[in-house]
């Protein structure tokens, strides 16, 4: 839309700068108070700049080590949260992949039959099966594990799905081109389908990643180590119901700490994530 | 370089249909042959098994003297082009030429060879390092007969290849595609719905029908004389004009004709004649004429296009050349001569 209407264009700002504003707001107090020292936080009001504690509180959050979760570094935390997104992310997508592939170019006894079966766990959320998820964990011994933290939430049926419905849209000449040039189904998926997956991969880690990153419920059930934990529930842990014990400029330290990384992702793949979203490039 | 032989091919579909019926046919060493036909007519099922991107349910397929049912595509020693050109859309105009080359282990010198002489041929050398979104559609499906011509194949299917393109550009590519097969001398099968396309291109003509051939020849024989009547209304534009004979006691009658010669048999159940063998006026030699209201003319050019109805009914088309004086409305005679009547049997099959 091509419009030379002034007015028009200053309440579509000043609505865009608001909305800004309500979104960022929080994130920039979070940022101040993680700057302060606990008792400025605790005496109200608090200041809208920065403070001067900004390296005494983030080196004490980083290699301190926190009482209140252990006396584990939030480097570790940090780590076992990344750990764990990644995992998830490129796990489901590599599942995804590979089970869509399967279900769309090739003819087995059975495939509509694997088909609804993927289509059917679509409607069971995590949290209905998550008992009988975590009885088999306990059985396999894979509690406070990396695996144990993972395994439960790599397989789904949407990314499948997504996958599918891009799979669907390549043209069958396509692939009847490359069996002619002599690529069989490995080649055919590394040279062709993977390629033409790329911006649809990029989308899809991004969301997956963020995903990850923002598990709770399982993180809790599945870790009891505090080494094994990750910065949602050790962010949860910190705060505590008498609020005198909670070290709120540190609570605002790992905020900052546990939202970062996320963003990164969003900013470094943004491009790509756009990409897969939009266009589609045939 | 190869020859082609289908012995009595059968494709059964697992629901139980059809879809071609028993095919024989020789292709010769570097001859392109042109399967043409309406829609479901089996052709394109027919290219897609010498392929081998459709199972044979019976027959044989031999490309060389070598029996290929169970061989892959790739170990055909085909190559295809295909209708919306199926090129790969993440690589370049080069990576797509070199994509079956480098699968089938073809050294990277004789490649670019390769690849520089087709582009040189078909004047794609500008485009190399482009992807096949940036080009036109004429591009594009010269890319794709790059991508047949590097393979050096036994022979070229080609698959609608002209069906996306725009009119101009049809004809364009419709006369370097044969002056192309002529200069590599390759064997082709080319398959298509249009029958301007088939004529032109063609050595031998393959007119399918319901899964099955109705006729072979030169696109000369089959339109001088069709073997049946479906050929006669297929091949030619416009369309043969078919007459159906009534038997009326000893004699046959044509709803259309006001008056047909004593050389129609008692046999003949179809009356076929060419709209360019319709001669206005009344001629006392002619072996067939009628009257005609005149309900539309088109005019195409250097000729028009009269299409006229009969007093019965029955519709005729004939074609004058230039500028027709003719309008709408006007009652006027035509007849043909005797030589010009196609004669067929109840069974469509020709008559003598």
């Amino acid at each position: 839309m091509q419009e030379n209407r002034p007015l028009a264009g200053l309440v579509a700002h000043l609505v865009l700068v608001l909305g800004v504003l309500i979104v960022a707001f929080p994130i920039w107090y979070t940022f101040v108070a993680s700057t302060h020292s606990l008792q400025t936080i605790l005496s109200p009001p608090l200041p809208l700049v920065p403070g001067d504690r900004f390296l005494d509180n983030y080196g004490e959050a980083l290699v301190g080590g926190i009482g209140q979760i252990g006396g584990v570094g939030i480097g570790r935390l940090l780590f076992n949260t990344a750990v764990m997104a990644t995992a998830i992310a490129v796990g489901k997508i590599v599942i995804s992949i590979l089970s869509a592939y399967a279900i769309v170019f090739f003819r087995f006894p059975g495939r509509m039959v694997f088909f609804w079966l993927i289509f059917i766990t679509l409607m069971l959320p995590v949290e209905v099966r998550i008992l009988p998820t975590y009885k088999v964990m306990v059985d396999l011994g894979l509690i406070d594990t990396y695996t144990g933290l993972t395994l439960p939430l790599m397989a789904s049926a949407t990314a499948t799905f997504l996958f599918r419905q891009f799979f669907l849209t390549i043209p069958p000449e396509l692939v009847e081109a490359a069996r002619i040039d002599g690529a069989g189904p490995m080649k055919f998926l590394r040279d062709i389908l993977l390629p033409l997956s790329k911006t649809n991969i990029a989308a899809l880690f991004v969301i997956l990643f963020i995903y990850g990153w923002t598990q709770y419920l399982w993180p809790l059930l599945i870790t009891s180590d505090s080494r094994m934990s990750t910065i949602v529930i050790a962010l949860r842990k910190m705060v505590s119901f008498t609020d005198a014990d909670t070290p709120w400029h540190l609570v605002m330290v790992v905020a900052i700490l546990a939202i970062l990384p996320p963003v990164m992702v969003v900013v470094l793949m943004q491009r790509w994530f756009v990409k897969g979203l939009v266009e589609t490039e045939k | 370089m190869a020859s082609i032989t289908l012995s009595d091919v059968r494709k059964v579909y697992p629901g139980g249909v059809e879809a071609v019926r028993g095919v024989s046919l020789d292709i010769a060493d570097g001859e392109m042959v042109v399967l043409v036909g309406p829609s479901g007519c089996g052709k394109s099922t027919l290219l897609r098994m010498i392929a081998g991107l459709e199972t044979i349910s019976a027959g044989t397929v031999a490309i060389g003297g070598r029996v290929v049912n169970e061989l892959e595509p790739a170990a055909r020693d085909i190559a295809m082009v295909f209708q919306n050109y199926a090129l790969y859309p993440h690589m370049s105009v080069r990576q797509n030429l070199a994509y079956g080359l480098k699968n089938r282990g073809t050294p990277a010198a004789e490649i670019a060879r390769r690849i520089d002489a087709a582009a040189a041929i078909l004047e794609i050398a500008p485009f190399l390092d482009r992807r096949p979104g940036q080009l036109s559609g004429g591009q594009r499906q010269r890319v794709a007969m790059g991508r047949a011509i590097v393979r050096e194949p036994a022979a070229f299917l080609f698959d609608e290849p002209l069906s996306n393109l725009d009119a101009k550009l049809r004809v364009q590519m419709r006369v370097e595609i044969r002056r192309l097969q002529r200069s590599l001398a390759t064997t082709s099968v080319y398959v298509t719905h249009d029958q301007l396309e088939a004529m032109t291109l063609a050595d031998r003509l393959v007119v399918l029908n319901g899964g099955r051939i109705e006729q072979v020849g030169t696109p000369i024989e089959l339109y001088e004389k069709p073997a049946t009547s479906f050929v006669a209304a297929f091949i030619g534009s416009p369309a043969m004009n078919l007459l159906p004979a009534v038997r009326n006691g000893e004699a046959v009658t044509l709803p259309g004709g006001g008056k047909v010669a004593a050389a129609l048999g008692p046999e003949v159940a179809t009356l076929g004649i060419r709209p360019e063998d319709l001669v206005p006026g009344r001629r006392d030699d002619a072996a067939f004429t009628a009257e005609l209201t005149v309900a539309a003319v088109e005019l195409v050019g250097a000729e028009s296009y009269v299409h006229g109805t009969t007093p019965e009914g029955g519709e005729l088309v004939f074609r004058v050349a230039g500028r027709s004086a003719i309008a709408p409305g006007e009652g006027m005679m035509v007849s043909a001569s005797a030589e010009a009547l196609h004669r067929f049997g109840t069974e469509g099959r020709r008559l003598g």
